[in-house]
């Protein structure tokens, strides 16, 4: 799929596993050159779907950042152990940090 | 500290933002940047919003970042785009203007009042001047199982090279057409990236539909030169097989294309099929006129030779004003801003026209080559698209159930939505717009033009309700 | 066969059509400035209420109602219509005093679809509604429909019914002819019919000064917002007894929010803009009443024009400077809810002159001052 020509300088933690990552990436790139492709599955039917445009408009890389619930994976930084995951259908009711 | 909190300490840290400022400049490509620095030159108060954390826009993507790396000055002399984009960069970041980076506008009302979200608050100013800079975004290319993770644009991974240094490896295909294909084709072989295929759907004939207007590209040979040199480049190492067919499939992840019925194994396949404007904001401003550009087939505004729109105060530059690439962008944006200092009685008719005219030349100079780019890459066709893709990958409408819904009377993008939810979710109509509207356009067999386009609605980025009650104070 | 013009292919111009095209003897055409659904009536909320209705309109509000539950029967199409209650909550002692105040109103005037409900009642109604909300009104079988599928639905019944739809013709004039009909020109050909049905919805009151009338109208811009689809948390649709709010989460799951917050129009250009500033209290009334909402996220927001009297009332009955026009217009804000039965009514006094459905009230003549 994709091969890092930069080495990774810190951790972030997908769906409970840890991942190498570069500060300052966008999340959406970290998991992608860990190999995720596979991001949410979508509120009309649970279709599994991945990042589309990486530019913000696609609205297919929605994931769940810490608490907070369909975020824009191409859109948020990674910070050192930030820690997300897959955003199953529609947005929950869990109590949102953000 | 969670990731909200970061945040919110970041956004607090940041200069104040006034009631009111001369210009307001969205988006910080070349267009943007230049157009905020010729403002900031003639002394007005210039907030630029951008929603990416960096200056640069598309073309110029983190090119600080790289030039911090020393990757910028290493590169080949022939590829100075990142050149370009350093000086921009530098230029404006020494200008003054008020530069606010992740902050993401979601609406412009009537005499000038502009409505943005940064750092999860939402915030607004007063404007004189709005100089609207959006860019463009891919044309999408809806193929059967392009829904399947492991399918994304070219301009996708031209990102996640540009921000990441991600380059491809393995069974990773590029399909469809078009400049940004070749060059980050290009781009990833140069930094060791490796490439199993170009499916190349560009339909046959292209040379001799761009011949007429060969002698008009010359003025400008580069381009060319550049074009015959990155398909060539590629050409020597990847292998390109023309096509008219192509379709994904995979059980829950992309496993393999067919191309034209044959199967080949895929784990990674970037779509392109060039670039249209990104008229997302103008759209949604009350009495902004829309032309139909029928060589790009796609809309841009009505601008007059200032960048002004039909709607006082609001001007638009650079490629969400039509696709002219990066120089030209940048050359309009400078003009745009001589114009506002105009209009604010910052300079004179006079000093306006002495110091756009050379600009000008420099313009045409760069835009000569674009109707020998658009016949050669017209866009592909969607009378052609299989009833079974989705064409709106939110709601998951397939181009069937719009050409349903035209055949039951629904005659334009508007109507369709209400009827089949196409185009209303998430991302309100950015990637299905052109397709959804080619489809209707087939569908009832006239030009595009002749199809209303989608209404687009502030806000055109999703804002939290929570965010927008916090302004009712 | 007699020929009628309907002006306006809104509901109320559909429905008008359609009832007549139904009564024998009539071959009606619908004359459409742009195009079918554009203004109002696609683009409203889809309340299908009677709770909460000014006194003089419950009597067709009721009528209405027992229409929309029989719809497919009407049209051929269920309109996305479900029975699912509208509930107008109270928020304060003073709330639950102004309910109980308007329900016995109802009541004496003989109407029994208005209820009131105490606290343990909404909780039930509205598992997931803020706490300090205290007490309700309830209808129980409203409801609410689909306004696009509503206007298509109507659209293709009319045309079964025989209706001829010109889209992309504007009327430009209206004047007597010596025969006694009436000669109806437009920006393409010109028309000519017994019966002119004026249904313009906010450009409705124009037409009648074109025809020598002056009915008092100003013109509504509300707006809405629809958040992204979230889980199913709320069935009714739900209003606010001393705030203004419409709240409802579609079958789709996305929520629409509205309740008469003003946006700006412009008739001229048929535009209207969203003014954000007025919206955010909309959007606040919403996440206070129902707070598990304040998360999601905005996808889109929109407003529709539509012509409305001084007391919020429609204007449906014969123009007095030309006779055989039939004017029906300025459903301020709530005329979703009453297009089947005003477009019977509307047809019915075209073709005979009189109609037994309880539009007396919306005469204009009210408006006139007496000398
Ligand atoms: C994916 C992609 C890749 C491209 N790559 C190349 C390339 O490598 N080389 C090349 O020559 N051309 C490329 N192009 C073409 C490109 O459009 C032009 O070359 C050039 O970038 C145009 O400059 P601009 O200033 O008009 O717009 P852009 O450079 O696109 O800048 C627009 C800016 O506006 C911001 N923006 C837009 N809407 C909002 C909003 N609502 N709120 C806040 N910010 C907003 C964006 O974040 C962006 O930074 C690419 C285009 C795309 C779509
Ligand atoms: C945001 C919003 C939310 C609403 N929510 C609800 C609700 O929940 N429940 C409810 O009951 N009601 C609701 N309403 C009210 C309801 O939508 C309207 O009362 C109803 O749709 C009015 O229908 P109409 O046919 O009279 O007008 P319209 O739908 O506006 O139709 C009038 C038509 O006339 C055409 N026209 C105008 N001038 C000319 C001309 N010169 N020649 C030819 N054609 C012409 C126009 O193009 C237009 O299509 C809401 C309204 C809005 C705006
Ligand atoms: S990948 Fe398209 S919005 Fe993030």
């Amino acid at each position: 799929m994709f091969r890092r020509t930069d080495p990774p300088d810190c951790t972030i933690v997908w769906e409970g596993r840890e991942l190498p990552a570069r500060a300052g990436e966008s999340l959406a790139v970290a998991l992608l050159a860990a190999g995720i492709t596979t991001f949410r599955e979508t509120p009309v039917t649970g279709a599994a779907r991945g990042p589309l445009c990486l530019m913000g408009a696609c609205f297919d890389c929605l994931v769940q950042v810490e608490e907070a619930q369909n975020m824009q994976a191409c859109l948020v930084p990674v910070t050192p152990g930030l820690r997300a995951q897959m955003q199953h259908g529609a947005r929950g009711f869990v109590e949102d940090a953000a | 500290m969670s990731v909200a909190d970061e945040w919110t300490a970041e956004g607090a840290a940041k200069p104040p933002v006034a009631e009111t400022t001369d210009v307001l400049v969205l988006g910080a490509g070349p267009a943007g940047m230049a157009a905020a620095t010729e403002a900031r030159a003639h002394g007005m108060r210039v907030l630029v919003l951008d929603e990416n954390g960096a200056p640069g826009g598309q073309v110029h993507r983190a090119v600080e970042a790289r030039l911090a790396k020393g990757a910028v000055e290493k590169r080949d002399a022939k590829d100075d785009q990142d050149k370009d984009g350093a000086k921009l960069a530098a230029a404006f970041r020494a200008s003054g203007a008020n530069y606010r980076p992740n902050a993401t506008l979601w609406a412009v009302e009537p005499e000038g009042k502009v409505f943005w979200s940064e750092g999860g608050a939402a915030r607004s100013i007063q404007a004189e001047r709005l100089i609207l800079c959006a860019g463009a975004t891919e044309r999408p290319l809806p193929i059967p199982g392009w829904t399947l993770p492991g399918v994304m644009s070219v301009g996708a991974a031209q990102i996640a090279l540009k921000t990441g240094g991600l380059v491809p490896e393995g069974a990773v295909w590029l399909a469809g057409q078009g400049p940004l294909l070749w060059l980050y084709a290009v781009q990833a072989l140069a930094k060791g990236g490796k490439i199993a295929g170009i499916i190349d759907l560009s339909p046959p004939g292209g040379l001799q539909r761009a011949r007429p207007h060969l002698l008009r590209a010359l003025k400008a040979p580069e381009y060319l030169w550049r074009g015959l040199v990155w398909q060539r480049q590629v050409k020597r190492t990847v292998r390109v097989i023309p096509a008219r067919e192509l379709r994904a499939e995979g059980e829950g992840r992309l496993a393999r294309i067919l191309v034209d019925g044959v199967a080949h194994p895929a784990d990674l396949l970037l779509l392109h099929d060039g670039v249209v404007p990104n008229t997302q904001v103008t759209r949604a401003i009350a009495g902004l006129t829309h032309g139909w550009d029928p060589v790009q087939r796609c809309w841009r505004p009505g601008l007059d030779l200032w960048g002004n729109t039909a709607v006082p105060g609001v001007m638009v530059a650079g490629d969400s004003a039509g696709i002219g690439g990066a120089r030209a962008a940048a050359l309009s944006g400078r003009i745009a801003a001589l114009e506002a200092a105009r209009a604010l009685g910052r300079i004179t008719t006079d000093e306006r026209d002495g110091r756009a005219g050379p600009l000008r030349l420099l313009r045409d100079r760069q835009l000569a080559p674009r109707l020998f780019l658009d016949a050669m890459f017209p866009p592909l066709p969607e009378a052609a698209i299989p009833d079974e893709t989705i064409l709106c990958r939110c709601e998951e409408v397939t181009a069937g159930r719009v050409r349903q819904a035209v055949a039951l009377g629904c005659l334009g993008a508007n109507q369709t939505k209400a009827f089949t939810r196409a185009g209303m979710g998430p991302c309100q109509g950015r990637i299905c717009g052109p397709s959804v509207h080619g489809v209707i356009a087939a569908a009832r067999g006239v030009e595009g033009g002749e199809v209303d386009p989608f209404r687009t609605r502030f806000p055109t980025k999703p804002l939290t309700l929570g965010e927008l009650a916090a302004l009712a104070g | 066969m007699k020929k009628a013009l309907v002006i306006g292919g809104g509901l109320h111009g559909l429905s008008t059509a359609l009832h007549l095209a139904r009564t024998p003897g009539w071959q009606v055409t619908l004359l459409e400035r742009r195009h079918v659904g554009r203004h109002s009536s696609g683009v409203n909320a889809g309340g299908v209420r009677r709770l909460g209705r000014a006194l003089p309109e419950i009597a067709l509000s009721v009528i209405a109602a027992e229409m929309w539950h029989g719809i497919e029967a009407l049209v051929g199409d269920d309109c996305g219509f479900r029975a699912t209650g509208q509930v107008k909550v109270a928020e304060s002692a003073a709330d639950i005093a102004k309910n109980e105040a308007r329900v016995a109103q109802v009541r004496a005037l003989g109407w029994t679809h208005e209820e009131v409900v105490d606290q343990a009642e909404v909780r039930r109604l509205l598992p997931a509604v803020s706490p300090h909300v205290v007490g309700a009104i309830v209808t129980r079988d409203d409801g609410s429909a689909d306004p696009m599928r509503t206007v298509m639905a109507f659209r293709r019944a009319a045309e079964q019914a025989g209706v001829v739809i010109h889209e992309g013709v504007a009327v430009t004039g209206l004047e007597r002819t010596a025969e006694g009909t009436i000669r109806v020109a437009t920006d393409h050909q010109m028309f000519e019919a017994e019966r002119v049905a004026n249904c313009a919805g906010a450009w409705a009151p124009d037409l009648a000064a074109l025809a020598g009338e002056t009915i008092p109208c100003g013109t509504k811009a509300s707006m809405m917002i629809v958040t992204e689809r979230l889980p199913p948390f709320v069935d009714p649709t739900v209003g606010c007894s001393s705030r203004s709010l419409s709240f409802k989460q579609t079958a789709a799951g996305t929520v629409v929010i509205g309740g008469g917050h003003q946006g700006r129009n412009d008739k001229a250009t048929e535009t209207s803009t969203v003014l954000f500033g007025s919206l955010a209290h909309a959007a606040r009334i919403a996440a206070e009443i129902f707070p598990c909402v304040a998360q999601a996220r905005i996808v889109r927001s929109w407003t529709g024009t539509e012509a409305r009297p001084p007391d919020d009332m429609p204007v449906i009955g014969e123009s007095r400077s030309l006779p055989g026009l039939f004017h029906s217009f300025g459903f301020s804000g709530h005329g979703f809810q009453l297009s089947p039965a005003a477009g019977a009514a509307v047809a019915e006094l075209m073709a005979r002159g009189a109609t037994n459905l309880p539009v007396a009230a919306f005469n204009q003549d009210r408006f006139t001052v007496p000398a």
